[in-house]
């Protein structure tokens, strides 16, 4: 099926974070919102919640950790003990910067592809961008309408007394 | 809505808006090579082929084509490992510590910095690797099922924490580096206009559009991936430097080893991006994006740096005489009065004494000043490791086994290939990724450009402007 959208494209960010306030004060679901770098306080405006990636992280972390020293422990603790300059089998301390480096390496590693998994992002040819300034340096509010349902010169006018500087449509071919 | 410094100077400047970002950033991708760049790459492929011949010669061959001895078993191969690895600590640096500080004058370095870490560190790995002969059984390093021998590797030794160290940083710096790199892909992605690069340049941006969320999450890997990349870097020379503290040979075998290591990494990474940017801003017009201000920044960092290593160098002098051990009170004797006293004293003079020049505003400020001395910097922390390696080895506890070290052709024709190879991946960079992270500098223009932007919307801005949402200035910062 394909869907229709509204796009309200901005210049400036802080134009934008009032618009989208406004928006959704005015009872308008906001389907996404496209900027061209990061934008502060966006997050509180549009109802993003706080990402968990960080859980991720640490829970790669603790299993980097717990991978490390169990691998050490076990090679030269039980699987072929060996003395090494006198020292004891398990030398913890000893473990320590091989068990810190693998503690970082997994905690990087798997919330980065976690992080590529939730965003699905993969490589491919063919990219939906609703309008290609976005990645350049306009802001892109985009408003999914319902046939029948969605007041087309409304919105407009809502978008427009917003400061928005365009309002275009989009049909999105599924 | 703006509020302009009354003391920082803008870190943009020209008054330039996001488009013109975009521009001036994706212009040397876009466009055909020009001249300077491609003379560029032809002087480093000859260093690339040079580097290629060391190689073969010395695989050919064995290590007997170096100048290594019974005596001095390490030597250059070491030194220039150290010294790579450190040169790439600087882009972790500004990468993730400032990004943790909070220092906006990290935005527009920060890409060319990370890519000379990774290139730097690419460098490095090849004279460990190299150095065992037969590299092709490299992987004997991992601890792997030991069907090929009878052990597995030991953990107690720092060269194989080294391996785990190098590889991690390796790895989390590309990490790092790329996932900066995929908003500013998908930038030249929908500029594209050629098949190839669209689909080339689609496929590197992962399908990046930019969307809310996917930036509310990327602001959040790319925070606490500085966090995990902080104490990996310094992690990383603290490892190298246990690879001589932890050995019992005078002039190593010092607790000071592990800072003092990581500020002369910083110090040494610092001056490499320097001789670089001062470069790369010239070639592509990008005096707008790096300015006097970040240059200035920098300069800071190596005489702060700079001081820290001057004051090891006289700390190790004084615990060798305060510690009552004659081994090492003779290895520190020996390296500034000895037969390799001339390194000493230009190690000496390029660290310790040139870097205090930049105390003045002007030199601090002048990019031919800054050149020369990044220079020197550079050959300087080359000369340090050469003195800590090869001082201490070459005179040890018995004097009949004395030994002097000098370089064979091969030698010098891996270290200068080495060269080679890292400006070759430097240049071919340039061109096809961007150099500068638009976005960041996007996201700093309003509040560091000096510029008032959009002042047809200024009236839509009164009233209902919400202060904590936007990326105003504030002067606590």
């Amino acid at each position: 099926m394909n869907k229709k959208f509204v796009l309200g494209i901005y210049d400036d960010e802080d134009v934008l974070l009032d618009a989208i306030e406004n928006v959704r004060a005015a009872g308008t679901k906001i389907y996404d919102v496209f900027s061209p770098y990061p934008v502060h306080g966006i997050d509180d405006v549009l109802g993003i919640k706080r990402s968990r990636l960080p859980i991720v992280a640490f829970f790669c972390g603790l299993f980097g950790t717990s991978f490390a020293l169990w691998m050490q422990i076990w090679m030269l603790g039980f699987d072929w003990p060996m003395i090494i300059g006198g020292k004891p089998h398990i030398a913890i301390p000893a473990f320590i910067p091989v068990t810190f480096e693998l503690t970082v390496l997994c905690a990087a590693f798997g919330m980065v592809i976690t992080f590529f998994i939730v965003s699905r992002l993969k490589p491919s040819f063919k990219v939906n961008v609703f309008d290609k300034r976005s990645t350049d340096d306009k802001f892109v509010m985009a408003i999914e309408v319902k046939e029948g349902v969605t007041d087309m010169s409304a919105l407009n006018n809502l978008l427009r007394s917003n400061g928005a500087i365009e309002v275009n449509e989009k049909e999105v071919i599924k | 809505m703006q509020h302009v410094s009354p003391i920082r100077e803008p870190l943009v400047t020209g008054g330039k808006t996001y488009h013109d970002i975009t521009q001036d950033v994706c212009r040397q991708v876009e466009a055909k090579p020009n001249v300077r760049w491609a003379a560029a790459l032809a002087v480093a492929l000859v260093g690339l082929a040079i580097f290629l011949y060391s190689v073969y010669r010395t695989l050919w061959y064995g290590i007997g084509e170096w100048g290594l001895n019974k005596t001095v078993g390490w030597a250059w191969d070491i030194t220039n490992f150290v010294w790579w690895v450190g040169i790439g600590h600087a882009g972790t640096l500004i990468s993730a510590i400032l990004l943790l500080f909070r220092q906006k004058w990290r935005t527009s370095i920060n890409r060319a910095a990370e890519a000379m870490t990774i290139f730097a560190v690419i460098c490095a790995a090849m004279f460990p690797v190299l150095h065992m002969g037969r590299p092709w059984l490299a992987y004997w390093v991992l601890p792997l099922p030991n069907t090929f021998g009878s052990l597995w590797v030991n953990f107690n030794s720092p060269l194989l924490w080294d391996v785990f160290a190098i590889s991690t940083y390796f790895s989390v710096s590309l990490v790092f580096w790329y996932i900066g790199l995929i908003p500013d892909f998908a930038t030249i992605r929908d500029r594209a206009t050629g098949p190839i690069a669209r689909r080339a340049y689609s496929a590197l941006s992962m399908g990046w559009t930019g969307s809310a969320k996917a930036w509310s999450r990327y602001e959040t890997v790319s925070l606490i991936l500085a966090g995990l990349a902080t104490p990996l870097v310094l992690s990383v020379h603290t490892i190298v430097s246990m690879d001589f503290a932890t050995s019992v040979i005078p002039g190593w075998h010092t607790t000071i080893f592990p800072p003092y290591f990581v500020a002369g990494a910083i110090f040494s990474g610092f001056a490499m991006v320097l001789t670089l940017m001062i470069i790369t801003r010239k070639v592509f017009f990008l005096e707008h994006y790096i300015t006097l201000e970040h240059v200035e920044s920098m300069n800071k960092v190596i005489i702060l740096t700079g001081s820290i290593v001057g004051i090891a160098y006289t700390t190790e002098f004084f615990i060798a005489w305060y510690s009552g051990v004659e081994y090492e009170q003779y290895a520190f004797i020996n390296r500034a009065f000895g037969p390799y006293w001339w390194a000493y004293w230009s190690m000496m003079t390029c660290n310790v004494i040139t870097p205090q020049l930049f105390w003045f505003r002007k030199i601090r400020r002048s990019l031919t000043a800054t050149f020369i001395i990044s220079i020197f910097v550079n050959i300087g922390m080359w000369f340090e490791r050469f003195v800590i390696i090869v001082t201490s080895l070459h005179r040890d506890y018995l004097p009949s086994s004395w030994a002097m070290f000098s370089p064979t052709i091969i030698d010098i024709g891996i270290y200068v290939g080495t060269i080679g190879l890292f400006f070759t991946l430097f240049l071919l960079f340039c061109k096809f990724f961007p150099v500068v992270n638009m976005a960041e500098v996007k996201a700093i223009l309003k509040s560091s450009s000096g510029v008032k932007h959009h002042t047809s919307h200024a009236k839509s801005m009164h009233g209902t402007a919400p202060e904590s949402n936007t990326n105003t200035h504030h002067s606590n910062e």
